[in-house]
């Protein structure tokens, strides 16, 4: 008995009980771009907070914040931010940079796709064409930025040319890249994406593909036991010049991915 | 076909370089793992003892409960401990989420009951050679587990190696409830299917040629140190 108790002990005393240590939740989209491994190591530099990533979609990133599971967020999914700060989940939103989408497809462009010139008619080229197109479909901030263009060039994507996933950007990504299909991703997880295959990136640079990176603590008042103090310097940090330098010097394949916007 | 030579060659340099990330990844696959299997042998070697030498009423139903549990999903184990483990859960004041603990958690429930069938299956034919001279040695119920817990260990070492593989190779259950933090808890398999995501196979393919190995070097070596295959034991 004496043993089992004793395992019990042991688990327990395997909960880290550092006082720096702070989870962000972050989304997919983030993780893949590379930034983060530039980001913690400067940011634990500077404040001494040892940030530990969870990387999920926007929609399970919000879900772990409403349950207290991580001290604050980073996601990027304007409405579902401005929720979740109203419904008391989040202290406040704080708006620290931008990246872009892109539509990636097959090089030989069936549905036209690079000759669009607002976001919206590529879709529509998409759509008429029945080209086949791979959707996130988990409910993360790129299958809401991408069910909004959709609803904004007013077409419902049923069909068998589309194809929702249920999974995160790379794992999309290899799907289309396994159908030779159409499919919206951030810029930073396409240059960085290892199994290209046939496809190419197709259309980019419509302001309507801007992608707002949002800040939220969780709300300690809702939960006690999350680290505010951490998560504020966290924000402190993430909104000055030394986080805009890094930001905004961080490349790939010689293409600026993030643009620092946070207001001060 | 070339992702797999590729593969191969990258294992191979990430083993020679003893590069500081994957032996940090392979040591907690490790310390998750052995913890976990030490545990649920602890929990189910006895258990298997017991129902072996126990008649009741409900034996049948346990027995077979437990052979069909061998094939719980590890994706709704993860969910379970997870729900638990969450600050909004029953067992949230523990902060347990999102640490090797929980891993841990989760994987003695996924390998108990394999450990359990297996060894109650190796006992109960044991029980049947020993049944009559531990009856008649006047044994307590404690000292007849324990003779046929000794007697029988090379095959309860089978039914824990069994516990220990399932439990090395899984990768749905401790990706929820350990959310695959670098440096907190990342091991092994998830970050084989992390790098699959990024599309970087052969990164992908190098780590689980490296966790293959890893699980044929422990049980060898558990084989070796126990001497399961001496040439004078037929």
């Amino acid at each position: 008995m004496k043993f089992y108790v004793g395992i019990v002990l042991w688990l327990l005393s395997a909960v880290p009980l550092a006082a720096e240590e702070l989870k962000l939740a972050v989304t997919t989209s983030f993780a893949n771009s590379g930034l983060a491994e530039i980001l913690l190591p400067a940011i634990a530099e500077g404040t001494g907070i040892d940030v530990q990533l969870l990387i999920v979609g926007t929609g399970q990133a919000l879900k772990l914040g409403e349950a207290g599971d991580v001290d604050a967020v980073l996601v990027h999914s304007r409405a579902a931010e401005e929720e979740f700060v109203a419904s008391g989940f989040g202290t406040h939103r704080r708006e620290i940079m931008y990246n872009d989408f892109i539509i990636v497809g097959p090089t030989d462009d069936p549905a036209n796709v690079g000759l669009a010139t607002l976001a919206t008619e590529a879709f529509a080229h998409i759509a008429g064409a029945q080209a086949p197109f791979v959707s996130r479909g988990d409910d993360s901030g790129t299958h809401k930025k991408e069910l909004g263009l959709w609803k904004a060039a007013g077409i419902e994507p049923t069909g068998d040319w589309y194809r929702a996933v249920g999974q995160g950007m790379g794992a999309a990504l290899n799907t289309a890249s396994g159908m030779d299909a159409y499919i919206l991703a951030d810029r930073a997880s396409w240059l960085n994406f290892g199994n290209k295959g046939d496809l190419t990136q197709l259309f980019g640079g419509d302001p309507a593909l801007f992608n707002q990176y949002a800040y939220i603590p969780v709300n300690p008042a809702l939960h006690p036991h999350v680290k505010a103090v951490a998560a504020e310097r966290l924000e402190v940090w993430l909104t000055s010049d030394r986080a805009r330098a890094l930001i905004e010097g961080y490349t790939i394949e010689g293409q600026q991915l993030f643009v620092f916007n946070a207001e001060r | 076909m070339n992702d797999i030579l590729t593969g191969m060659a990258e294992a191979l340099r990430l083993i020679l370089t003893l590069d500081p990330t994957l032996i940090e990844i392979s040591l907690r696959s490790l310390e998750v793992t052995v913890s976990a299997t030490i545990i649920a042998s602890l929990i189910s070697l006895p258990l298997g003892a017991w129902l072996a030498i126990n008649r009741f009423r409900a034996r049948r139903f346990v027995i077979a409960f437990l052979n069909a549990l061998m094939g719980l999903p590890p994706v709704v184990v993860g969910l379970l401990v997870y729900v638990l483990l969450s600050r909004s859960g029953p067992l949230g004041v523990l902060g347990l989420l999102f640490t090797t603990s929980a891993m841990i958690i989760a994987q003695v429930i996924i390998i108990t009951p394999i450990i359990a069938s297996i060894s109650h299956q190796a006992i109960r034919e044991l029980w049947a050679d020993y049944h009559d001279l531990l009856i008649s040695l006047n044994t307590t119920r404690w000292q007849r587990i324990k003779a046929l817990l000794w007697d029988g260990r090379r095959a309860l070492l089978t039914a824990s190696l069994a516990g220990f593989g399932r439990a090395i190779g899984e990768v749905g259950a401790i990706m929820i409830v350990g959310g695959n933090i670098d440096h907190a808890t990342r091991v092994l398999t998830t970050a084989i299917a992390l790098e699959t995501g990024k599309g970087n196979f052969a990164l992908a393919l190098a780590l689980g040629f490296i966790l293959i190995a890893l699980a044929v070097v422990v049980n060898l070596a558990l084989h070796l140190l126990s001497k399961t295959e001496r040439s004078s034991l037929w």
